[in-house]
């Protein structure tokens, strides 16, 4: 009996070799419990060496392998075989990002902005170590541990078309990011984080289209941090404007 | 770190195509409730005119209110009150995302904020139009 097979539709690109990406076929075994990551590693070393990935942990938690899966951003340790077959897969590198050869795209863009959005705790005055930790209630955890799922896959650039028009937007994950600190009861950053999210290319140019949190795989939904950013933003400035001493 | 960044002019830069609302049906929907605020400005222009018209006496106001049972004015205001609608219904939805609310600690689901929101928005919009066709009569 014939092995059941399904066909891949790969993105290529060489540099130097290609003006542009070009599409290239594989046919590969179908199997039930395979996702597109596992057709992708057999075309490498079954079929075609020179075909180049990003992928780690094949497990949802590194953010690697994020590419796009019949148009649509998805984890392709997370996509499986099954809910394609027996049509065609086509396989993109993740759009909005610039393209390094084949699969592989480069994130330097993504990787500034996290690092602007200082996505880690800050405080005024550090208390000394042998005054403990900093405290922290279940409620002031559940405030913001949705946020803290991220893994940094970039689905949300690939999914959302202010990025894509506006490279200069920060972005649903670096945002979502920010925000995760900006409520953390232990942070006290959130002045030096708002010129960052505050600015025009910040929170403000998002037009909440929603596709960001439709794609995460990790349930952030970053849409949801960008507009409750906003709705900070706009609170604190207008209390800097209104109450004497600027609400402090 | 510059030095591990790769060689910008081997990149290969992707163009984003006109047609990119066209993509998927929620970018589509998107552009929708963008296009609704033009139909919602437009109303609100109608509207303030036939205001303004009041201050020329009633001949004034009649003849311009006649105008409107044109078919052509007729349509616009059908299309421009279903934008409304939709309009409305996106704006719930997003509240439900930007204001959770919490009830004995725990956050509701967004859907059930906004499934009450829009039923207030129903009965609300109902005692409006019963007062409006009580005083008219």
């Amino acid at each position: 009996m014939n092995e059941p097979t399904v066909t891949l539709k790969v993105s290529r690109y060489q540099p130097g070799q290609d003006g542009g990406p070009r599409m290239q076929s594989y046919t590969v075994p179908y199997r039930q419990d395979w996702v597109v990551l596992d057709a992708l590693n057999y075309i490498k070393d079954q079929v075609d060496g020179t075909l180049s990935y990003r992928w780690s942990c094949r497990m949802g938690v590194c953010g690697s392998c994020g590419m796009m899966v019949n148009g649509v951003p998805k984890l392709t340790c997370a996509a499986f075989l099954r809910e394609y077959y027996p049509k065609e897969i086509r396989v993109e590198p993740l759009v909005n990002f610039p393209v390094i050869r084949d699969l592989v795209i480069d994130m330097s863009d993504f990787l500034d902005k996290l690092k602007s959005v200082r996505p880690w705790i800050i405080r005024k005055t550090e208390k000394p170590v042998s005054e403990g930790e900093y405290l922290q209630t279940p409620e002031e955890l559940e405030a913001y541990k949705q946020f803290t799922q991220c893994i940094n896959c970039m689905l949300c650039y690939a999914a959302c078309p202010v990025y894509g028009l506006e490279p200069e937007f920060l972005g649903p994950a670096a945002i979502a990011l920010g925000y995760r600190y900006n409520i953390d009861s232990r942070d006290q950053g959130r002045d030096v984080r708002e010129p960052v999210l505050g600015a025009h290319e910040g929170i403000w140019q998002c037009t909440f289209v929603g596709e960001c949190s439709e794609v995460c795989p990790k349930d952030v939904d970053p849409a949801a941090a960008i507009q409750r950013s906003k709705l900070d933003s706009a609170k604190g400035w207008f209390k800097s404007v209104l109450l004497p001493w600027g609400g402090r | 770190m510059n030095g591990t960044r790769p060689d910008k002019s081997k990149l290969y830069y992707p163009k984003m195509p006109s047609t990119w609302w066209l993509k998927t049906p929620a970018y589509f929907l998107f552009m929708l409730r963008e296009l609704s605020s033009v139909f919602i400005a437009l109303f609100l222009i109608v509207y303030l005119t036939r205001i303004y018209q009041l201050t020329h006496g009633p001949q004034a106001y009649a003849a311009s209110f006649e105008s409107l049972r044109s078919p052509g004015w007729i349509i616009f205001h059908a299309l421009a009150f279903l934008f409304a609608v939709f309009h409305s219904v996106t704006w719930f939805q997003s509240t439900a995302v930007v204001m959770p609310v919490r009830v004995g600690g725990k956050v509701l689901p967004p859907r059930t904020v906004t499934a009450v929101n829009i039923g207030a928005w129903i009965v609300i919009s109902l005692i409006v139009l019963i007062l409006f066709v009580t005083l008219r009569g």
